[in-house]
């Protein structure tokens, strides 16, 4: 019981110091609020880029273009052998005859249809191919070299070039969004740290009579944590406001996808929830151990 | 064996001060004793040890079985809860009430709700003041305010209460009235009082047990009635 009644104490001690200190809790607030907004529009980037660099890396695959000379054994003898390479997703080896892929090609496309209506298989010269997927998709270089130096494979093509450039500039945008976010928020703890850090020197009288009477360190400590806290939260509002209503803004504007097909942005119901209890979750937690570290530097009780 | 009790106890701070030397002390329970001493003669030191706001370079110190000397910070509101502590200048938080600043002792140790009322109540009952429970500090006099303090440092029952210079800002009226407010409650509650002071006039007038320091050292124990003015 008497627990509650110190945090219950604390809670409403913490609330009246940051009504008592405004001015000084706006300033931090404020910068809570920038922080979290960058954090809120980090956050959305990178659900993205996961997003797209997943949907890459599954669509990724290589072709095999079987050399035209392989008989019926050579072709299945090539199947073996590629499902024998490390790497190679064994249950995703898929051969297409070219017979197959001009049937799909003129299905596809009427042009396609006028050309290819008249080839007979000995005239056709599409190539027959495996379609190959690979477990690790950093190796898929290495994995289409080895599969391309098989005897009856002409070539063995994935898009190179643009696939590791693309993963390349993802991988990037994902580590420059988590130093922003890392930095701000070592911002806003440093700032955290100089409000709470005024606000016990405003209360010292206080504080100094409460050692004296016999209040236990914890519940000397407490309110300045929970101060931190709602420093944090209260932050966090505007951010939630702004990355929800923003988000849903964007993807309108932008039906959905960035620059092509190939990039399609994630639907903003998927998200903005789960990244609306982030930021109010970072905004509480940073606010706390910015306050808890001021408590722990400034407070010698 | 009394309430407190000193033993062999030494202090030196970290300037390389020595304020007190193998200072060997007996306070019985309800004792109201003086401690006087002239300037740096180790008085503010001893009730410092007390209420553990400096610890001992050497020796025990025993208050109701606690060993204070041993206790860690973060332990030492246990020791305060057993202690009503007043100081010369008051510390009383401005922007309360009396009656807010009374109650703000029992709310800082996490006293039920239900309770805080009457005892603060009776505490000021107890200092004169009851009729003044919605005046600010600025609005008394130093005696008043005085009395303030007293009665927060009382209100949580303490079996020891520390004066460390309460009349020191006070008339010699109000001095007066102050001490013997103090021997009221120590007659009253049993409340172990230790009052250090500089003030003769009262100590003489009072007779009570006496404990004179010079220099760090233990001059004279007096008991009861067996004080006599004279030099430090």
């Amino acid at each position: 019981m008497k627990f509650f009644r110190v945090i219950g104490r604390s809670l409403r001690d913490s609330l009246k110091s940051v009504g008592r200190n405004f001015s000084l809790s706006l300033a931090s607030i404020t910068c809570v609020m920038i922080t979290l907004i960058i954090v809120g529009v980090a956050l959305i980037i990178t659900y993205n880029v996961e997003d797209s660099t997943k949907k890459l890396k599954k669509d990724l695959s290589i072709f095999v273009f079987v050399s035209n000379d392989a008989d019926n054994f050579d072709i299945t003898s090539l199947e073996t052998q590629i499902k024998g390479i490390d790497n190679v997703d064994k249950d995703y080896v898929k051969y297409k005859s070219k017979a197959e892929i001009k049937k799909e090609m003129m299905e596809s496309n009427d042009t396609f249809e006028n050309i290819m209506e008249n080839w007979d298989d000995e005239e056709n010269p599409l190539q027959n191919i495996y379609i190959v997927k690979v477990i690790d998709s950093n190796r898929i270089g290495e994995t289409a070299t080895a599969i391309k130096n098989l005897s009856k494979v002409s070539s063995a093509k994935y898009g190179e070039g643009m696939v590791e450039q693309l993963l390349l500039a993802f991988n990037g945008i994902e580590k420059f969004s988590f130093v922003a976010v890392i930095a701000l928020v070592l911002v806003t703890i440093f700032l955290i740290i100089n409000t709470i850090k005024l606000t016990i020197f405003s209360r010292k009288r206080e504080i100094s009579i409460m050692r004296l009477v016999g209040a236990s360190n914890v519940s000397i400590k407490l309110p300045f944590v929970f101060e931190g806290m709602f420093i944090g939260i209260i932050g966090a509002i505007i951010p939630v406001i702004c990355v929800v209503y923003g988000y849903y803004w964007v993807y309108d504007i932008l039906g959905g996808k960035l620059i092509s097909d190939v990039i399609t942005l994630l639907k903003p119901s998927e998200i903005v929830f789960k990244i609306s209890i982030f930021i109010v979750l970072i905004g509480g937690i940073v606010g706390m151990l910015g306050s808890a570290s001021a408590v722990r530097k400034y407070l010698k009780v | 064996m009394g309430l407190i009790e000193f033993k062999n106890v030494t202090k030196q701070y970290k300037n390389g001060v020595t304020a007190l030397y193998d200072l060997n002390l007996d306070i019985e329970k309800g004792d109201f004793v003086f401690i006087i001493g002239g300037s740096g003669s180790g008085k503010s030191t001893l009730i410092k040890l007390l209420y553990r706001e400096e610890k001992p370079s050497k020796g025990t110190i025993l208050l109701g079985g606690i060993r204070v000397e041993k206790l860690r910070n973060r332990s030492v509101y246990k020791l305060r809860r057993k202690l009503g502590i007043v100081f010369q200048d008051y510390r009383l938080l401005p922007k309360l009430t009396v009656y807010e600043n009374v109650a703000f002792a029992l709310e800082a140790i996490g006293e039920k709700k239900s309770n805080i009322k009457p005892k603060v109540l009776k505490s000021l009952e107890l200092v004169g003041l009851k009729g003044r429970i919605r005046d600010y500090p600025e609005n008394l006099s130093g005696g008043e305010q005085q009395r303030v303090a007293i009665a927060r440092a009382i209100v949580n029952e303490p079996r020891v209460l520390i004066c460390d210079e309460p009349t020191g800002n006070l008339d010699p009226v109000m001095s007066l009235e102050i001490v013997q407010l103090l021997a009221d409650i120590n007659e009253k509650e049993g409340t172990t009082v230790l009052m250090v002071t500089h003030d003769k006039d009262i100590v003489n007038k009072m007779q009570k047990h006496v404990i004179a320091l010079r220099e760090g050292h233990l001059f004279k124990d007096y008991k009861k009635g067996d004080y006599v003015d004279e030099v430090l």
